[in-house]
């Protein structure tokens, strides 16, 4: 029964924070239609600047927040390459992936910091809740806040008048430039909230683990694209909210798979081989259904 | 006519495609044209004439290599589509390029209601914007008044194009700009589309500029018939002048004008060009 439990809150609070991620990658690719692979990078340089900041002393919440800063530019960089530099939304997102990986390394002055004897948000939420860090419950609790209010401001965002943009923007760009809204300008922004969302939960990441790592970004679009794929199987959500929710519920139950199976006895290495291999199954499972089916099927996407 | 102060005008507009290439197309060739205010015009060419190029000029869609675009006396010419947006609604051939068929009918709508205006970070759709739209709604006699929050791609094409058409009058534009907006739909439902598009340029009294297919339909409605051949209008009619014209003289016209035979079958044939 412990061990149930130990697995369930753990992978909770996973879920919680890859949702950032996995809701990140909900916005580029389902919201915009903007397939962005700036995420491994993102999330790394989130990482990276909360570590630093913390080691410099920092308040661990102006930590986040400044990772949160970063990302929003790393992601609006990426949008500006595609929408004024004309290049591919892929290679724009790889170029930029690339590029963070020595950005990551300038900022942190080596390939990792670690973070055991700076105070984190965990240390600071603890001490107000006289929870001890490292009780799964307080961790849970920090990300739990954290993406109740990320969630909340997304559901509202997306229903404003500018949200709507966003939205139509992934939807049909031909009619939202005739209806006088520059598309350039709504996949820029849509873009930089995602990858802040992602560098957010990098930077929480960090603070949690104790340390940063140049490579800890690495696979992390492809998580979160399992997750989003996931939670979109199983929960067949319609509207932003039920989406949005998806997204982070999709997070829990990779992160559940994955646990299980490290538990079970999975080398870590063959973690990132059964992430891609879940994400093969989630996305050529329906297409087989409908072939047996003898169901209309649309052609392949070719972002 | 042009005593009138003109609401739009295109002065000396010419457009080439592929320019320097074995594939050069002369598009526009020099094309000026006053539009006046409650002006309803309906524009009708063979193939290839330039009728849609001269209407994403208009739009703004792409700039012209010569001339300029002027709209209540401002140089528009190179302004970007999307802030000429504020004077243009338009309705395109295939239902699918006016509307976002993976968002709401009232979405869809809330987007175009602000058209040109500010998009801010109020909610976009409110009770008040909802009434608004299912008055809007509620003439087109298709129940999609009921249906505020069904997906747009759900609905079919004559539905889709009805939303289209709320889309682009809901905020009354300058000047309505129609591409053959009723040719993707079967005839009965072509009928209602257009129908309603009567009825909605006749309400809200609307600058429009129309292009058909139909030599009938550019004969009946409107008041002022233009004609297109390669690049240029070669007939302008006004509103008495058309009036008594049948479709066997506006075959004859052609033939005059261009210096060789019309068929219908070469208007018919004029779809999904640029």
């Amino acid at each position: 029964m412990d061990i149930i439990g130990n697995i369930l809150g753990f992978s909770l609070y996973e879920g919680l924070v890859y949702g950032l991620v996995a809701i990140g990658v909900y916005l580029t690719l389902r919201v915009l239609a903007f397939p962005d692979l700036t995420v491994d990078g993102s999330y790394a340089l989130g990482g990276a600047t909360t570590a630093v900041l913390l080691v410099k002393g920092f308040n661990p919440f102006i930590g986040v927040l400044a990772a949160m800063l970063v990302g929003l530019c790393a992601g609006a960089l990426t949008a500006i390459l595609n929408t004024t530099l004309r290049l591919p939304a892929l290679l724009a997102g790889i170029l930029m992936m690339v590029g963070l990986y020595s950005v990551n390394l300038r900022i942190m002055g080596g390939a990792n910091i670690s973070l055991l004897r700076e105070s984190t948000i965990f240390d600071q939420v603890g001490g107000v809740l006289k929870l001890g860090v490292g009780n799964i419950y307080l961790s849970i609790i920090v990300a739990l806040l954290i993406i109740i209010i990320v969630v909340s401001m997304l559901i509202w965002f997306l229903r404003t008048e500018f949200g709507l943009g966003l939205r139509a923007t992934g939807d049909n760009e031909e009619m939202v430039r005739g209806l006088g809204s520059n598309t350039n300008i709504n996949l820029i922004i849509g873009v930089a909230i995602a990858n802040g969302l992602v560098a957010t939960a990098g930077a929480v990441v960090a603070q949690s683990q104790g340390f940063a790592d140049v490579g800890m970004g690495i696979g992390m679009v492809v998580i979160g694209l399992a997750s989003v794929i996931i939670g979109e199987t199983l929960l067949h959500p319609r509207r932003v909210a039920g989406l949005l929710l998806a997204a982070v519920v999709g997070a829990f139950i990779y992160r559940l798979i994955i646990t299980v199976a490290l538990r079970l006895g999975m080398p870590p290495g063959d973690l990132k081989l059964v992430t891609s291999v879940l994400v093969v199954a989630a996305m050529a499972i329906p297409y087989i259904k409908k072939r047996i089916r003898n169901e209309w099927i649309p052609p392949a996407e070719r972002w | 006519m042009d005593k009138k102060s003109a609401l739009l005008e295109v002065k000396k507009i010419s457009k080439v495609f592929s320019k320097d290439t074995v594939d050069e197309v002369t598009a526009l060739d020099d094309v000026s044209l006053k539009i006046h205010p409650e002006d309803y015009i309906t524009i009708i060419g063979s193939n290839g004439a330039g009728k849609t190029t001269l209407l994403n000029v208009i739009a703004g869609l792409f700039p012209p290599e010569q001339g300029v675009v002027s709209i209540n006396g401002e140089d528009v010419t190179y302004l970007p589509e999307y802030v000429r947006a504020k004077y243009f609604g338009r309705v395109h051939q295939d239902p699918k390029v006016g509307t976002g068929g993976n968002l709401t009918i009232e979405e869809n709508l809330a987007f175009a209601l602000l058209r040109g205006k500010q998009r801010g970070l109020k909610t976009a759709i409110n009770r008040e914007r909802r009434e608004l739209f299912r008055f809007a709604l509620n003439p087109l006699g298709l129940g999609l008044e009921n249906r505020l929050d069904a997906l747009v791609g759900t609905l079919s094409s004559g539905q889709r194009q009805s939303i289209a058409l709320t889309m682009a009058t809901i905020s009354k534009p300058s000047v309505l700009l129609l591409d053959e907006h009723v040719a993707n739909l079967d005839p009965r439902t072509a009928q209602i589309v257009f129908d309603l598009t009567e009825m909605v340029i006749k309400r809200e009294k609307l600058t429009t500029m129309m292009i058909t297919h139909d030599m009938e339909c550019a004969l009946k409605y409107g008041n002022r018939l233009i004609m297109m051949h390669r690049g240029k209008i070669i007939v302008d009619l006004g509103k008495e002048e058309k009036q008594k014209l049948a479709i066997n003289d506006l075959i004859n016209l052609f033939a005059q004008a261009a210096g060789e035979k019309l068929t219908d079958e070469k208007i018919l044939l004029s779809q999904g060009e640029r």
